[in-house]
C-alpha cells in the first residue's frame, strides 16, 4: 500500500510542479501587460532603481575591481610563460565583457537585490499588507511588483556594464602599473580583438535576460511565499538558489547560440 | 523619510554611471568595424588555399592596415575560394594588377591578407577583381615536400 502513496507523491510532485510554473507564468503576463499610467508609475520605479540598482552598485564595482586585478595577476603568470604578455588586456577584455561581467554581476544581483526583494514582498504577504491594499482597491501587481520587477530588468545591465568596466580597470592596474606591461600594447591589443556587436552588445543582452529571470523569480518567490516567518527564509533561499542556477544554466545556453553566430 | 528628489538625484547619476561605462567599453575598449559601407568598396580575389582565414582578418598594404576580409565563399565550379575584401577608400587607391598574398603573422599567429601593389595605370574600384594570388602555406604541405625531396636525394 506504502508503495503506491509513493507513487502517487511523486505524480503529485509533478503536478505541483507543473502548477508552479504555470503561476508564475501568468503572474509574469500581469505584472508585464498592465494599464501603463506612466505618469504615477515613474516614481515608483525611480524609488525602486534606487534600491535594486544604487545600493547594488558598491559591492558590483567593488567586485569588478577585485576580479580584474585577479584576472590581470593569473593572466600574467600564464602568458608570461608563452611570452604573450603583451596579449593581457585581450585576455581580461573578453572574459569580462564576454563572461564573467554578465554572470557574477547577475550572481551578485540575485544575492543583493533578488533575497531583499523576496524578503520585502514576503514579509509584506505575511502582514498581510498585499491583502489591504486589495481592499483598498489598489492593484498590488501595479503598486508592488511592477515597480521592482522593471527595476530590475532596468539596473542589471547597467550594473553589468559597470561591473565590465571596472574589471577592465582593474586588469589595467594589475597588468601595466604594477606588473609592467606596456600600456600602449595593452590597449591596442584589447581594441584590435573586442569587438562592440559580438563581445559587448552580446553581454550586455546576456545581461537583460539574467536581469529578466532574477527579478521575475525574486518577485514571484516573495509573492507567493508561505505566510509565516521561516516561509520568508525559505523562499528567500529559494530565490537566490533559483536565480544563481537559471543564470549559470541560461548562460551556457545563450553562449551556445551567440557562438553559433546567431 | 527621504524626500523624493534626492532618489531621483542618485538614479540620475547611476544611469550617467552607466552610459560613461558604456563609451568606455565602446570606444576604449573595442573597435567599431571601421569599414562601413560609405567609406570603402569591395574587392574579390580567388585563392586556391585560403587556410586559416577568417573573416575580418586585417588586410594591409606594406604592413599598414587598409582593410579587412568581409566574405570567404567557395565557387562551387571551380572549387576556389572567394574572398571578398572590404578596403578603405581613403586609403591611397591601389593599382589594378595588384596581387594578394596569404601571410601568417609570427610563428603561431592568425592569417592576415597582404596586398601588393602593381604599376598599373587603372585603379581598383568596387568590384574589381585581384588576379593575381598566392594562396596561404600549409606547413603540412612543406613539411610533406620537405621529407619527399630528402628521400629523393638519399637515393641519388
Amino acid at each position: 500500500m506504502s508503495y503506491i502513496l509513493k507513487i502517487q507523491k511523486l505524480g503529485q510532485l509533478g503536478l505541483e510542479f507543473c502548477r508552479h510554473a504555470g503561476t508564475s507564468g501568468v503572474f509574469l503576463l500581469q505584472t508585464i501587460f498592465r494599464k501603463p499610467r506612466l505618469i504615477r508609475f515613474m516614481p515608483l520605479l525611480i524609488e525602486q532603481i534606487y534600491f535594486v540598482g544604487v545600493l547594488s552598485l558598491i559591492i558590483i564595482a567593488l567586485s569588478g575591481l577585485f576580479i580584474g586585478m585577479v584576472m590581470g595577476l593569473q593572466g600574467f603568470n600564464i602568458l608570461q610563460k608563452f611570452g604573450a604578455v603583451a596579449q593581457l588586456g585581450q585576455l581580461v577584455a573578453l572574459s569580462v565583457a564576454r563572461e564573467l561581467g554578465p554572470v557574477i554581476s547577475a550572481l551578485l544581483f540575485a544575492g543583493r537585490a533578488g533575497s531583499a526583494l523576496t524578503a520585502e514582498i514576503g514579509l509584506m504577504q505575511t502582514t498581510e499588507q498585499v491583502a489591504s491594499m486589495e481592499m483598498m482597491a489598489v492593484d498590488p501587481l501595479w503598486r508592488i511588483i511592477a515597480p521592482r520587477f522593471w527595476a530590475g530588468i532596468i539596473s542589471m545591465p547597467i550594473l553589468s556594464i559597470i561591473f565590465s568596466a571596472v574589471a577592465i580597470f582593474g586588469g589595467f592596474i594589475v597588468g601595466v602599473e604594477w606588473l609592467g606591461v606596456d600600456a600602449g600594447q595593452f590597449w591596442s591589443n584589447m581594441q584590435a580583438s573586442v569587438d562592440f556587436r559580438l563581445d559587448i552588445v552580446n553581454g550586455i543582452i546576456k545581461s537583460v535576460v539574467f536581469g529578466f529571470v532574477c527579478t521575475w523569480i525574486a518577485v514571484y518567490q516573495g509573492y507567493y511565499t508561505v505566510p509565516t516567518a521561516s516561509g520568508i527564509g525559505r523562499a528567500t533561499t529559494k530565490t537566490v538558489v533559483y536565480s544563481s542556477l537559471a543564470t549559470l544554466g541560461l548562460d551556457f545556453v545563450l553562449t551556445a547560440m551567440m557562438l553559433g553566430g546567431w | 523619510m527621504i524626500s523624493k528628489r534626492f532618489y531621483e538625484v542618485l538614479v540620475g547619476l547611476f544611469m550617467i554611471a552607466g552610459m560613461l561605462a558604456l563609451f568606455v567599453l565602446a570606444f576604449k575598449v573595442s573597435n567599431f568595424s571601421q569599414y562601413g559601407n560609405d567609406n570603402s568598396f569591395h574587392v574579390t580575389a580567388a585563392f586556391d588555399n585560403v587556410g586559416d582565414l577568417k573573416v575580418r582578418a586585417p588586410v594591409t598594404v606594406a604592413g599598414v592596415r587598409v582593410g579587412e576580409v568581409y566574405k570567404i565563399d567557395l565557387d562551387p565550379k571551380t572549387f576556389r575560394a572567394n574572398v571578398t575584401l572590404l578596403i578603405d577608400k581613403n586609403e591611397s587607391a591601389l593599382p589594378d594588377d595588384t596581387s594578394a598574398k596569404i601571410l601568417t603573422a609570427g610563428l603561431i599567429g592568425a592569417n592576415y591578407i597582404s596586398l601588393l601593389p602593381g604599376y598599373a595605370e587603372n585603379m581598383l574600384k568596387e568590384g574589381s577583381v585581384i588576379t593575381e594570388t598566392q594562396p596561404a602555406l600549409i606547413l603540412e604541405n612543406v613539411i610533406g615536400q620537405f621529407i619527399y625531396h630528402l628521400d629523393d636525394k638519399k637515393k641519388k
